[in-house]
């Protein structure tokens, strides 16, 4: 096998893995802080596509791209993807804290069919793939005979920081540490005054508002956005945060890589309709050999 | 050889030493007592007993097998039952079936007569809920045979957790502080129960912080203090040793 | 050496007597049981429509798929999210045996239910003693890889699935008609009726669910956790696969689309909409899921969303669904609630620091909806 022939899989596979490593960081930290798989994380993402799709359709003439609305856009759409995560968490799970796991999980997955077939009737969306409608320039430059943008670059560089910021929050400031305190013991942190609320409430408006940029930024990548698109990043994303280290936000970003790296190879190797196959066998794998993911907290029983 | 017996157990999380060294023998039919102040290692050393932890050093042994790094099932299956500090029954189920789970390793398994309900699974099945009757009228509760165990209050709590132990009929019945938290005259019941099923050649270790109680019913008592068996004889002698006392109360200010 | 109660003990009279709450029904017994079989029998020639008996039959075979879930979810506690893996094998190894080798269907039944136990095992094993949420997504993902499977080889037909199933024949009988197909989920879902009825008042009920209430203290008991776990995996697998090998005869052709994410979902749904462990309830929760786009047809799409929106609510306001096994609750008295938005227009807002702790609603006479501040 010629090495030549993987490497740009791999390197497709980076970028790929910068959407899974941010929507993975999210679910990750929604899952430290309440136990909770939020089924509905992929959902935020997809939305958050929807939305930014709308609002750049409003204010782009014919597909010229401008960087400016790109970007503004960009961070509306983190905030109203954060938005939208603290709204269901008030609404759905803030009432439910108490209940069993099943039912937690039977909400979420309620919430999930809610967005997607909100975003089904709306007028305007609908079930059909819609071209996004700015694509974003192919100039850029060239490494080993293949070709890169500076979007691509931009794209990964951005991600990178937004991963960077979060971690920076969570083990570096006051913030982060009521952060993990609540995590580890929600009535003791309650207990020396933290507002174990409002915390909880801010680590689902981070994570929105991450699934709000990896949607940007996949949507320019990729150019079209369908209604279903969460669903497979939702579990791509659960997989990556799983083989990182659930519960921690550099196992998810490395997971999130390491994922795409691997789904790339490999649909590049046996075609990509087994994509989430890989992703799957990467998950129970993990699992099973190595629960505790690469970096992450222990899975499973005592002894 | 005891019953029971552990050699060098040790425990450790992390930096703390939950049991050191402990090395003890319960004695065949005896009423064993175990005290110690909060956080002495008591409720640790039935968990390695158990299998529920597995010890970092040392080993426990049951009646001549060594059972260290064996799960919590098989334990069970040897003959040990224990009762927990707080409580862990099966809160959906009602009292009679709770007791009914004690019996697992006795009732019939056969699919088909599951299925199709064989007149020898009938008839086990009915021998199993007539003990599982008498027990709980053993303990005071054949009022409640149908009472969702989440329904009960405490004191039947605790009874519960015992029928639901000796349902197993066990050789070694471990019970973690089975007076906590109840009033004065269902203690006094309790203490009943647990004199009857001693006399009935079940090995009791108990756990517990009613010095009364102990002094009642125990014939041989061990105190642990720190993770560390401190002395170990007949409940008078333990009683009056300045060891214990120290333990408990403190050194004496100069 | 001999271990018999003795002289039971007597409570003292110090104590005052003790008042269980009202004793909660399980299940409402034998009659309404029996009036509910004949009025499902005699459906079809009453509603004398093809299609209501259609759909009258898709309600059934989400009430044998319920039937199966319940073993895994309502009994033992672990969530599976992919059951449609199952239905799907049994489906397809009828369909594919009946089709390209001309087995007649009743002979495909023992291979597929092998085939299912198989996939059980070979899933479950290394993965059951995981908690319960990977559980979740490990059991999801076996179900998106099985769908995926069978819509990418060509030797199940690919996207076209398979069709030309031939009818099952029962000794000289065919059946041919909706109607038939229809008595014929109906006497299995009086069989899984009876197995879950059954199990639940054996050893293995006993076993799985002692599981589900206290996995530790259940191996305290004996029970070998992990073997007993795989054991409803297992007993899941062979339910949902005979319904699946019965699936193909009934519509004569299968697809990939119908052995997908959100076909497990309805079986999820439907366990949890009418009562987690209840046999009653799974039936309900069945009828309902399938009842409900139906009545609400004329909204087309938006009868997704608004059961979407009713299924947050429910489980907001009723975590434990519509009719568990703990009873309908309906003689506890006005609850407040836990916080949930419903109750808090009901109460006044109190401002003050946060909650600490909620008293969890008991019945008797503890007040409901209190909560402790620091």
């Amino acid at each position: 096998m010629a090495w030549g022939v993987v490497i740009p899989d791999v390197v497709a596979g980076l970028f790929l893995g910068a959407f899974f490593a941010l929507v993975a960081v999210g679910y990750s930290m929604v899952y430290g802080i309440l136990r909770l798989i939020n089924f509905a994380h992929g959902d935020f993402y997809m939305v958050a596509a929807f939305v930014s799709y709308s609002l750049l359709a409003m204010v782009t003439v014919g597909t010229h791209l401008n960087w400016g609305n790109v970007i503004w856009v960009g961070l509306v759409t983190m905030v109203a993807a954060g938005a939208l995560a603290v709204c269901v968490e008030r609404l759905v799970y803030r009432p439910m804290r108490r209940a069993a796991v099943l039912s937690l999980m039977i909400a979420a997955l309620g919430v999930s069919q809610v967005l997607e077939n909100g975003v089904l009737n709306t007028p305007g969306w609908g079930s059909n793939y819609l071209a996004y409608p700015v694509t974003p320039p192919s100039n850029g430059f060239n490494v080993a005979s293949v070709h890169y943008t500076w979007t691509q670059l931009a794209i990964v560089i951005a991600a990178a920081v937004l991963i960077f910021a979060v971690y920076w929050i969570v083990n570096h400031t006051m913030l982060g540490t009521a952060m993990r305190a609540v995590a580890q013991d929600r009535v003791a942190a309650t207990l020396m005054g933290i507002k174990t609320d409002r915390v909880i409430s801010l680590v689902f408006f981070i994570g929105g508002a991450l699934a709000g940029a990896a949607a940007v930024m996949a949507s320019l990548y990729y150019g079209q956005i369908n209604y279903l698109m969460g669903f497979s990043i939702g579990l791509q994303a659960f997989t990556a945060a799983v083989l990182g280290g659930i519960g921690n936000v550099a196992g998810a970003a490395l997971g999130g890589l390491l994922l795409g790296v691997l789904e790339s190879v490999g649909t590049g190797l046996f075609g990509s309709q087994w994509a989430l196959l890989f992703a799957f066998g990467a998950l129970v794998l993990t699992l099973w050999l190595r629960p505790t993911g690469l970096l992450g907290e222990r899975v499973g029983n005592r002894v | 050889m005891g019953l029971l017996e552990v050699k060098e157990l040790s425990l450790r999380f992390g930096g703390l030493d939950a049991l050191s060294e402990v090395s003890l023998e319960v004695p065949n039919e005896s009423l064993f007592a175990v005290i110690g102040p909060n956080g002495a290692g008591k409720t640790s050393f039935f968990n390695c007993l158990t299998g529920y932890y597995r010890p970092t050093a040392g080993s426990v042994w049951f009646d001549g097998i060594d059972v260290t790094r064996c799960p919590a099932h098989e334990v069970a299956a040897l003959g040990v039952r224990r009762t927990f500090q707080n409580v862990r029954l099966f809160p959906r189920l009602s009292a009679r079936e709770n007791v009914l789970v004690g019996a697992h390793l006795r009732a019939s398994a056969s699919l088909l007569g599951i299925l199709v309900g064989t007149p020898r699974m009938r008839r086990r099945e009915r021998q199993l809920a007539e003990e599982a009757e008498s027990w709980l009228a053993y303990v005071g509760l054949g009022a409640q045979a149908h009472v969702l165990a989440a329904d009960l209050p405490y004191g039947m709590r605790k009874r519960l957790e015992v029928a639901r132990a000796l349902m197993g009929r066990p050789r070694a019945l471990l019970l973690d502080e089975p007076a906590a938290g109840v009033s004065t005259v269902e203690r006094d019941e309790l203490a009943d129960v647990i004199r009857k099923t001693w006399r009935s050649g079940v090995t009791v270790v108990m756990i517990e912080h009613d010095v009364e109680l102990v002094m009642k019913l125990a014939n041989w008592v061990a105190v642990l203090d720190g993770g560390r068996l401190l002395v170990q004889g007949p409940p008078e002698a333990v009683r009056n040793d300045p060891r214990v006392i120290e333990a408990y109360l403190g050194r004496r200010q100069r | 050496m001999p271990l018999a109660p003795g002289e039971p003990i007597v409570p003292s009279s110090a104590a005052p007597p003790f008042q269980p709450p009202a004793h909660r029904r399980l299940h409402p017994g034998a009659p309404v049981a029996a009036a509910a079989l004949i009025v499902a029998v005699v459906f079809p020639s009453v509603v004398q429509s093809n299609y209501v008996t259609s759909v009258g039959m898709q309600a059934e075979i989400l009430m044998c798929l319920a039937l199966g879930l319940n073993f895994v979810v309502g009994y033992a506690g672990m969530l599976d999210l992919g059951f449609a893996a199952f239905f799907a094998i049994g489906a397809y190894t009828t369909g594919l045996l009946s089709v390209d080798a001309h087995w007649p269907v009743l002979a495909t039944l023992p291979p597929a239910v092998l085939a299912a136990l198989i996939g059980a095992v070979f899933i479950g094993f290394p993965t059951l003693r995981l908690r319960s949420d990977y559980l979740a997504v490990i059991t999801l993902g076996f179900g998106e890889i099985i769908q995926n499977v069978v819509n990418n080889l060509s030797q199940t037909g690919g996207p076209e699935g398979v069709y030309g199933i031939p009818a099952l024949s029962l000794g000289g009988f065919t059946i041919t008609t909706t109607t038939g197909y229809y008595e014929v989920f109906l006497v299995l879902t009086v069989l899984f009726v009876a197995a879950n009825y059954r199990v639940r008042r054996s050893r293995l009920g006993r076993a799985w669910l002692s599981i589900r209430e206290d996995e530790d203290t259940a191996q305290a008991m004996g029970i070998k956790v992990r073997r007993y776990k795989l054991y409803a995996y297992m007993a899941g697998s062979v339910l949902g696969s005979l319904t699946g090998s019965l699936y193909g005869p009934a519509l004569i052709a299968i697809a990939p689309p119908s052995f997908g994410f959100n076909e497990s979902l309805l079986v999820v749904m439907a366990v949890a909409i009418g009562g987690m462990g209840s046999i009653w309830g799974a039936l309900l929760g069945a009828g309902v899921v399938v009842a409900f786009p139906e009545v609400f047809r004329q909204f087309a799409a938006a009868r997704l969303l608004v059961f979407g929106l009713l299924l947050v609510v429910l489980m907001v306001l009723r975590p434990k669904g519509v009719w568990p096994e703990t009873g309908l609750g309906l003689r506890r008295g006005r609850r407040c609630g836990r916080g949930s938005w419903a109750s808090g227009w009901l109460r006044p807002r109190r401002r003050g620091p946060d909650q600490l702790v909620e008293v969890e609603p008991t019945e008797g006479d503890v007040p409901v909806g209190e909560e402790v501040e620091l």
